[in-house]
């Protein structure tokens, strides 16, 4: 190197311009190693957000209610008479208050400034007894002294006077202000119930000891909105002794008489004239007495208050011989020992209740949960939840009113309401069920994830079954005897099963299989059969053939040679699906099935999906366990041949348990892939939520759950946030199974590099 | 025998058997799609039968016959349960029968079973499907202008003549009047916005009238244009055909898409039809609630998804298999990191479509809604499923499979490549830069192509996050900003989920359904062998380099 150069080179690397150099690259260096680490972080940490969402998203669902006192103040208006009723408009604006002196006092909700005040149109008679009659429309019924039934309806209307909004209630008289004269005497007891195109009244007199029913059909008169009403039938039921509840059920037929001893009696009055005893039973234990008594929201369910502290919830069940009886259902305790008071929530089935310790309770009757108790000071008589659930007004002995704030979202999902059987109104015993939405709009979700859980199992199971012995076979194969060309253009023909688009097989499942299938059904038993037994005697017959024909088609190509035998073994066992039906089931195998074997057989069930679904399940599982038969090391596998082990025999003591964990991990993985799988199972299964694991039926899998009933799930509802949960648990369970085979293979990987 | 038990050989036949099962599998689905789907273009033969019914009466059947099976019948005097085959028949002429395929039974055909019928004439209409008759007569205007051999050339030209109509009339409806009813929406919110803001005041409202007024006048220009190209296409006239059984069909060349003689045509004939098929099929627009037509929408759509996807996928799992290869310290963490980044591949994708509706649509979405989108509220922007969801869940989907793809790709580079570039004197990100990066590109490439294969074939989590069954415009057209990330999309593989299954018409558009399939197929195994041969390269290419 001259002189030149090495000055130049010099003066290149030296100077204030060369150490500007130097720090410009070093600074960029450094905000590259910085922002790729924050990127990289970032991105990383933003994968482990799904989990953390999901988490989030169905955390509030076993949060528990939160109850706060908003403020107090004196019953507003005329504070003498008992309280008969309490209403409060959506927005807990406003409420209205109905005392037994006839009174309608109508307050603002917040601080209890009084809005209007009206009277009843009693023309001088007393209320000597009051039922609700229809939540939803509204609608209240008043015995009074005179022997009159009033029924009134309330609402609430907007006015605007000091142009400020307001709403006050209001009530009318759909049937009249004059009422329905029943008798001359008292009306003692009174239970009323009303439809679209009916009436049905039952009350007691005083000085009676019987019971009336009244039957009218509601007729709408032409010129005007006025509803006449015409008698359509009327009866008479005997009862003597102490009655203390009169309570008619929501579809006007369970009528229950019930005494503070207990002791109730439980009628049929379908038909009115001919009321019909189904049942006389104590709904309380011997010496214990009802306090309190309550219809659940939909008029079904009798929540039973003792003066043990406990709540009992009874409901007629219908049995095998199609006969109602009432049923203890399930039982809540609470601190004090009288239940004075059960109030129910207007959207759901939950209630509230106050008893003797001063404390109110908020309970959810099908979750089992007692969701929130609030300590009072003083003595409590009535409380009125909110319609939606949000709030509640209580009124003390002292005539105060408290005004609560709740926040009670989810109170309808429990763990064991999602993972125990559950009574529900209707059935006939607890039961595993899944019905998230319905028609009908008093309807309860029922939201039960064992049916779903089990139908994911099953589909994997069926498909396991399938798949695992094809794939481990073959994996063993072509990773042992096959020839390495072969192996080449064998593997990835496999593997490439498991790009096809799964909603591909599913269409081909559904669509092709499934109706193929029904036909066929005894073909593909018969493959079963026939397949392993001609393999056999194919490879037996090949042994005996001569040397030199033998010698042609050497063990590593013997996957060739079975190609054409396969698809005749096939193709034989299919075509024999007639003549097997005709010799064996009378020609139709699905008829004899369903007639015969009694058993139900669905087009899309549990053994579309086995083929259909294995199938799917092939490549993976094939391809991780053929890897670790591959890397066995082969000099393991040389040693045995050269002791005199057969090729086989090698096989199952030496490379199957050096490989046995890698295909441990490999069906490990191939079951989180079965579990997980949607688009099959949601276009085969035929989705219904069944517990059954006959092959023959068809179950909904938690994934195909997700994609039916996901988009039209309200979000944040109760719905939407156990959705959530069901694809929590199918994260959780495929995580824990990849990690377990990832783990397994790892330790794997670390003896084999020791060996 | 007990030898050959004994030395296992039974085991090695199975084990044989099983690698030869799988193959069939594989194979006879891939042949079984192919079949099917490449029978939806060839033109089918149009069979003629005469049928004596139960009651004695006669009936002539003139259709396609799609497929056979053997239906049981109880027969009236002996009780015995036969097995009669019977033909699926695509009779067409919809709007005069009522149902497009019907099952005969053989043992009703009088006659031979392959009787074609000659001359018969297959029209493609835009409604009510096919109709399959005999040529009559050109009707224009009331009086009868062709009969008999004048027909056929004359009705060649009139259909040639009313597709340039039609695709006339599509542009200006489409493309035209679309753009500015879409100009018009925009000064919709444009106002809107104005007002929620508070600064719309006669001057801004002026010059939105104003534009308004222009666009409105456009509209109104195009429209008569339109209205004249319509009144020429129903002057087009019309063709009548005899149809089996004698009745006569009047069908009006505006509502023809095409039409054959399939038994009269030669082998060139047919390969022709068949290709003009396909070509309907890839650019034509869907018809009859998806059953007929094509499927161009479902295309552009999963197109436009997965390169949207790609956009967002490739930096994040090059950012983040870069920062876990060369940055981050060896050690627990990152093991555990690399582990859970492996098991998200195996995470059930519905998962991540229930994250994406759940955080990107309700949360994300709804935020962008309330903070930029108020003044178009409650009717939502971002807030709902849309193509922009859908691909950021695709990328969270496939983004394990281009972070490992990445990361081995990285661990494949020798060491002394590194150390050779920092002994050069370059810092830590121009060796990354401009040596790792650069020789691992085919390894992220096949990242890639296997992140995109995976999009286009999965349908779970995209029915939850923007897909829909029809979408009324495409993702991406003539209109600034030309990509449209709020709009709805359709997609090949839930194309096929909602034909077959949500479809009334299931025997109508069991073929298409095929035919889609096998255009699915065909991408994702090409994009796949394509990534197979990619890395295949990449490892020869080191091979040499290791030595």
């Amino acid at each position: 190197m001259d002189q030149q150069t090495q000055k130049a080179l010099d003066q290149a690397f030296k100077g204030p311009r060369f150490e500007r150099r130097i720090k410009r690259r070093n600074l960029v260096d450094k905000s590259w190693a910085s922002s790729i680490s924050i990127g990289g972080v970032g991105v990383i940490f933003s994968v482990l957000l799904i989990m953390f969402f999901l988490v989030y998203v169905v955390a509030p669902l076993f949060a528990s209610a939160k109850v706060e006192v908003r403020g107090d103040y004196a019953l507003p208006g005329a504070s003498q008479g008992q309280t008969l009723f309490y209403g409060m408009d959506e927005y807990k604006e406003t409420a209205m208050r109905i005392t037994d002196q006839g009174d309608l006092i109508g307050f603002e909700v917040k601080d209890g400034s009084l809005l209007n005040q009206n009277q009843l149109p009693l023309n001088g008679a007393t209320i000597t007894s009051f039922a609700k009659v229809n939540e939803k429309e509204k609608i209240l019924a008043f015995g009074l002294s005179d022997g009159r039934l009033l029924l009134a309806k309330y609402g609430y209307e907007v006015g605007y006077p000091n142009n400020v909004r307001t709403i006050y209630p209001e009530l009318s008289y759909p049937f009249g202000e004059d009422g329905l004269e029943l008798a001359d005497q008292p009306i003692t007891q009174v239970a009323a119930r009303v439809n679209d195109s009916q009436l049905v009244l039952v009350y007691q007199l005083a000085g009676q000891d019987g019971v009336e029913i009244r039957q009218y059909d509601k007729v709408e008169s032409m010129l005007s909105e006025e509803v006449a009403l015409e008698e359509y039938d009327r009866g008479q039921i005997a009862y003597s002794g102490a009655l203390d509840w009169v309570k008619l059920g929501g579809y006007m037929r369970n009528l229950y008489l019930v005494s503070k001893s207990g002791l109730a009696q439980y009628y049929d009055i379908s038909k009115a004239g001919l009321p019909e005893l189904l049942q006389t039973v104590h709904l309380v234990p011997e010496g214990k007495e009802i306090t309190s008594l309550n219809f659940l929201l939909g008029e079904y369910s009798l929540m039973v208050g003792t003066d043990d502290g406990r709540i009992l919830q009874w409901f007629p069940v219908r049995d095998q011989q199609n006969e109602f009886s009432l049923q203890p259902i399930r039982s809540f305790d609470v601190k004090g020992d009288v239940v004075n008071f059960v109030g129910i929530e207007h959207g759901r089935k939950g209630f509230v209740t106050l008893d003797d310790a001063n404390q109110l309770n908020l309970f959810h009757s099908t979750a089992e949960r007692n969701l929130a108790s609030v300590q009072f000071s003083s003595p409590l008589r009535y409380a009125e939840v909110a319609s939606r659930g949000n709030g509640a007004l209580v009124e003390t002995a002292a005539g105060q009113i408290y005004v609560l704030d709740i926040d009670n979202e989810h109170p309808d999902v429990s763990f064991s309401s999602l993972w125990g059987k559950v009574w529900y109104e209707g059935y006939g015993s607890p039961e595993y069920i899944w019905q998230s939405s319905s028609a009908s709009t008093d309807f309860e979700p029922k939201f039960s994830m064992v049916p779903l859980t089990f139908g994911t199992i099953k589909a994997a199971f069926y498909a396991m079954l399938f798949a695992v012995p094809i794939a481990v076979m073959a994996a063993i194969y072509t990773a042992f005897f096959m020839e390495g060309k072969a192996r080449q253009s064998v593997k990835p023909a496999i593997e490439l099963i498991e790009a096809l688009p799964t909603v591909i097989l599913g269409f081909l499942a559904g669509l092709w299989l499934a109706p193929y299938m029904e036909t066929h059904l005894a073909g593909f038993f018969a493959i079963l059969l026939v397949l392993p037994i001609g393999i056999l005697l194919f490879g037996f017959s090949w042994s005996k053939l001569p040397e030199p024909i033998r010698l042609l088609v050497p063990t590593g190509q013997r996957a060739l040679l079975m190609l054409p035998v396969v698809i005749l073994l096939g193709w034989f066992a299919l075509s024999m699906s007639g003549p097997i039906e005709h010799a064996f089931f009378n020609g139709d195998m699905r008829h004899w099935l369903t007639f015969n074997a009694g058993i139900d057989f669905d087009q899309r069930n549990a053994l579309v999906i086995g083929f259909a679904m294995g199938f799917a399940l092939i490549p993976t599982i094939f391809s991780v366990s053929e890897d670790a038969i591959y890397n066995v090391p082969s000099y393991l596998v040389n040693g045995s041949l050269a002791l005199g082990a057969s090729g086989w025999q090698t096989l199952v003591g030496v490379v199957l348990p050096t490989a046995s964990p890698g295909i441990f991990s490999a069906i490990m993985l191939g079951f989180g892939r079965g579990i997980g799988e949607t688009m099959i199972v949601l276009m085969a299964s035929g989705n219904t939520p069944l517990m059954d694991a006959s092959l023959f039926q068809g179950m909904r899998t938690l994934s195909a759950n997700l994609a039916v009933e996901m988009p039209e799930a309200e979000v944040y509802s109760s719905h939407y946030r156990v959705l959530f949960l069901s694809g929590l648990i199918l994260f959780i369970f495929t995580f824990v199974l990849n990690t377990l085979a990832e783990v397994v293979r790892e330790r794997m990987r670390r003896k084999y590099g020791s060996l | 025998m007990k030898a050959w038990f004994k030395e296992g050989e039974h085991w090695v036949w199975f084990s044989a058997a099983s690698v030869s099962i799988s193959v069939v599998l594989v194979l006879g689905l891939l042949s079984m799609i192919s079949v099917r789907g490449l029978v939806h273009f060839w033109p089918h033969e149009v069979y003629d039968y005469q049928l004596k019914t139960d009651d004695g009466q006669f009936e002539q059947i003139v259709g396609e016959l799609h497929d056979t099976k053997l239906k049981e019948f109880k027969n009236q005097q002996t009780g015995v349960i036969e097995k009669i085959p019977q033909f699926l028949m695509k009779v067409g002429n919809r709007d005069i029968y009522g149902i497009d395929f019907r099952w005969i039974n053989t043992t009703d055909i009088i006659g031979r079973q392959d009787r074609l019928d000659d001359d018969v004439t297959v029209i493609e209409r835009f409604e009510y499907g096919n109709v399959y008759g005999h040529l009559q007569a050109i009707i224009q205007n009331g009086e009868i202008i062709a009969e008999q051999e004048q027909v056929l050339p004359m009705m060649q030209q009139l259909v040639s003549a009313s597709q340039k109509l039609y695709q006339q009339i599509n542009r200006i409806e489409k493309v035209t009047l679309g753009g500015i009813n879409y100009q018009l929406e925009q000064l919709r919110l444009d106002q809107k916005k104005f007002e929620a803001e508070g600064r719309l005041n006669a001057e801004v409202q002026a010059t939105l009238d104003q534009q308004r007024a222009e666009l409105n006048a456009q509209f109104k220009e195009q429209q008569s244009i339109l209205t004249g190209l319509y009144s020429e296409f129903n002057q087009l006239g019309e063709v009548t055909l005899r149809l089996a059984g004698g009745q006569v069909i009047h069908v009006p060349f505006k509502s023809i898409v095409r039409f054959w003689l399939p038994n009269n045509m030669t082998m060139t004939d047919k390969l022709g039809f068949f290709f003009n098929s396909m070509g309907h099929f890839l650019l034509g627009d869907p018809r009859e609630a998806n059953t007929e037509g094509g499927v161009f929408p479902a295309i552009v759509g999963t197109i436009n998804m997965v390169i949207l996807m790609a956009i967002f996928v490739t930096p994040m799992g090059v950012i983040a298999a870069v920062y876990m290869s060369e940055y981050a310290k060896e050690g627990m963490v990152l093991k555990i990191v690399r582990i859970s980044i492996n098991n998200l591949a195996g995470v059930p994708s519905i998962v991540f479509g229930i994250f994406g509706l759940g955080f990107f649509v309700y949360i994300i979405g709804g935020s962008i809604d309330e903070m930029f989108y108020e003044y178009a509220l409650p009717s939502p922007t971002f807030g709902t499923p849309a193509l922009l969801w859908a691909s950021l869940t695709m990328a969270l989907l496939t983004l394990p499979v281009v972070i490992v793809s990445t990361q081995e790709g990285l661990s494949r580079i020798p060491t002394a490549l590194r150390e050779g570039g920092l002994a050069l004197g370059a810092t830590q990100s121009e060796t990354i830069m401009k040596i790792v990066l650069p020789m691992s590109m085919p390894a992220i490439m096949t990242g890639l192509i296997l992140a995109v294969a995976r999009a286009a074939g999965e349908v779970a989590p995209l029915m939850l996050v923007g897909v829909v069954k029809l979408a009324p415009e495409l993702p991406i057209d003539f209109n600034a900003p030309f990509i449209h990330l709020d709009r709805k999309f359709m997609h090949l593989g839930f194309h096929i989920y909602d034909v077959g299954f949500q479809s009334p018409n299931v025997e109508a558009s069991q073929p298409l359904v095929y035919a889609t399939s096998l255009l699915l197929v065909v991408i994702i195994v090409s994009l796949n062998l394509g990534a197979i041969t990619i890395r295949n390269r990449l490892r020869e290419k080191y091979k040499a380099l290791d030595n």
